[in-house]
């Protein structure tokens, strides 16, 4: 999974552009005048309160919410209603989800090796070459002929990582990846994430895990309201947050975490 | 080592446990003698049980009539069934008036049918693709040359006015199955299609048929039909019956599968999507397998509802398995008192052993899946 950043003919240097994105839930305002550039290969981690629009944020991106108003690039293709640009935008993004996911009545192997057969036409042996790879590199490939609710949440989360790699997607969302785990298994799925962190995959995730935002993040977005209130490098983010409502929120969660 | 401080040095043993909380005796006492009520609930069943068994036990069999000629001999002895009437019936009961010389190709196409049946429903056969090929696809083909005749294979003709008996109903049940789940399918998906024409189509398809009992819905497919297709073309006495039922049992499995399709988490959908898969795929990979397998025991519950269905097919003019046993109690030869009775008793009989078989094989599914997977 080699990074983005080395393609230098891209129609946009950008991975994601965010322009003045606006979306309502019937007449609730969730998101609100989103403007948002991410580079590519960089690592974005979203973090506020439930209800500030973080994950609907990131859902616009793969289009399983549409906004209404503003637009949405990904690796040069704006968001429409055209079917077509939204296919091509989800072959190129990966999504980890709160709960999983998985398919519940395929095996670890084949929920790896769907997606590359039925999407990209690939042969089945070299899907099961590929997923065997990745499913090795989140280290579950012993696990690969089991039905996922025979593994504990930390490894099906993995394999769930695993899944979205299969198609060798250019950005990967995470959307709360451990936030339904039980304590002792979040930091398995922490480290194969900041493992992906560290080869240059273009990740914008969305978790109160500060200690990973520390680590990984390039930027650390604080969300309020569906609006984008605090942005900035990790270090000045958590020891100057400007934004009372920041401050508010780092200090309620980081006296539960630490 | 003061008092607060606790190190456990050795594991605990384990202990067995106590008499009376597992076993039969135990199962027994809490289920069946749990107080005077319950007991004596279950001692007036067993009591009626012990009564009525051995009664209809020697009905069925020491003081039943197994052969004879004609009527007789049941006549005679009117305290034990007359399975005699079956048995010199039987090939009535079985074939209808199908041509005695071709019989055979009844009984071929049965053994066929049968056996790529089981083929299909054992779980771990190898090669089932190749007998869903055989059974959807080449076996329907096979088995209309067997059966209606074709005169390149030198098999004459057969009317389906005279087929009857257990094969009807036996066709008429294998063909409503096979054509009623597809097309049910396809309606719930319909149904809940963002399409708006198609989603329209499909619910008022759905309750238009539900809306109207199974008889009307046979008469409208034998005098209706006729209307919708060309003058040339009329459409055969036994398909018209067959098109009845397949249309009234899809509606039904429509509802069914649509309540699979609900019980679906979103999240499914979502990741689904989020692969970039397709509709068609997504529907076909991720959707029906899961929302069939959730539903399988009402899929059944339904199958077995058609196949009782059948028996009204004679409301039409078809001969089933019901209308051929009515047909061979009027006969004058076997006229007696013992006669309706055991004919009655061995249809109920035989449509018992089919539904309970569908029973049995849904609950054995639900157990492998549940099983292999959750």
């Amino acid at each position: 999974m080699s990074s983005a950043l080395a393609d230098d003919d891209r129609r946009d240097d950008a991975a994601i552009r965010f322009i003045g994105v606006h979306k309502w839930y019937g007449s609730f305002h969730v998101l609100r005048n989103i403007s948002l550039t991410v580079a590519r290969g960089e690592r974005i981690v979203v973090c506020g309160p439930s209800g500030s629009g973080k994950s609907t944020l990131i859902r616009c991106v793969n289009r399983l919410e549409e906004h209404q108003r503003g637009s949405i690039v990904v690796d040069g293709v704006e968001l429409t209603d055209d079917i077509k640009r939204i296919d091509e935008v989800r072959r190129e993004v990966g999504m980890v989800f709160q709960n999983f996911n998985l398919f519940p009545h395929l095996t670890i192997l084949e929920n790896c090796t769907l997606a590359p057969i039925w999407v990209r036409k690939m042969p089945r042996r070299d899907a099961d070459e590929l997923a065997t790879k990745l499913l090795a590199r989140v280290r579950i490939v012993d696990q690969a002929h089991k039905y996922p609710g025979q593994l504990s949440g930390g490894q099906q989360q993995r394999a769930a990582i695993a899944r979205a790699l299969c198609m060798t997607p250019k950005i990967m969302l995470f959307d709360e990846p451990t936030s339904s785990l039980d304590p002792e298994m979040v930091k398995e799925v922490l480290d194969t994430m900041t493992a992906l962190a560290l080869e240059g995959m273009t990740m914008i995730v969305v978790t109160h895990e500060m200690g990973f935002a520390r680590q990984v993040a390039d930027r650390v977005v604080f969300m309020d309201g569906g609006e984008i209130v605090e942005m900035n490098a990790p270090l000045p983010f958590f020891q100057h947050p400007q934004h009372k409502r920041t401050k508010l929120f780092l200090s309620q969660i980081l006296h539960i975490q630490h | 080592m003061d008092a607060l401080t606790y190190v456990r040095k050795a594991p605990a043993p384990e202990e067995a446990p106590p008499l009376l909380s597992s076993g039969a005796l135990a199962w027994a006492r809490t289920n069946l003698f749990s107080s005077i009520g319950s007991t004596s609930v279950t001692l007036g069943c067993v009591a009626l049980v012990a009564y009525l068994l051995p009664q209809l036990a020697a009905w069925a069999t020491t003081r039943a009539i197994w052969s004879a000629s004609d009527g007789a001999a049941c006549r005679q002895h009117q305290d034990g069934a007359c399975w005699a009437f079956v048995v010199a019936k039987w090939d009535y009961l079985r074939f209808g008036s199908y041509p005695g010389a071709e019989r055979w190709r009844v009984d071929v196409t049965e053994a066929i049918g049968a056996a790529l049946i089981v083929w299909l429903l054992w779980i771990n056969a190898p090669r089932r693709a190749w007998g869903a090929f055989l059974f959807f696809v080449a076996y329907p083909i096979l088995a209309l040359i067997l059966l209606r005749g074709s005169s390149w294979f030198g098999l004459t003709s057969v009317d389906t006015q005279l087929w009857g008996g257990i094969f009807v109903s036996l066709l008429t049940a294998v063909v409503g199955i096979v054509f009623s789940l597809p097309l049910g399918v396809l309606l719930a998906l319909g149904r809940r299609s963002s399409l708006p024409a198609v989603r329209l189509a499909s619910v008022v398809f759905i309750e238009f048929v539900r809306g109207v009992p199974f008889i009307t819905i046979l008469f409208m497919a034998n005098n209706l039909l006729p209307l919708f297709v060309p003058e040339t073309w009329t459409p055969d006495r036994l398909l018209r019956p067959l098109a009845g039922i397949i249309i009234f049992s899809a509606a039904y499995m429509a509802e069914e599968v649509r309540g699979g399709l609900q019980s679906l988490g979103r999240g499914q959908y979502e990741a689904a999507m989020a692969l970039g898969l397709k509709y068609a795929p997504m529907t076909g990979l991720i959707v029906l397998p899961q929302a069939l397998t959730l539903v399988l025991p009402g899929i059944v519950n339904n199958f077995i509802g058609l196949f009782m269905d059948t028996t009204l097919i004679s409301i039409v003019g078809a001969t089933d398995f019901l209308e051929a046993m009515n047909n061979a109690i009027k006969d004058p030869v076997w006229a007696g008192p013992t006669i309706m009775v055991t004919g009655y008793a061995f249809a109920g009989i035989f449509y018992f052993i089919f539904c309970f078989g569908m029973a049995r094989y849904s609950a054995h599914i639900e157990k492998v899946r549940a099983k292999g997977r959750m």
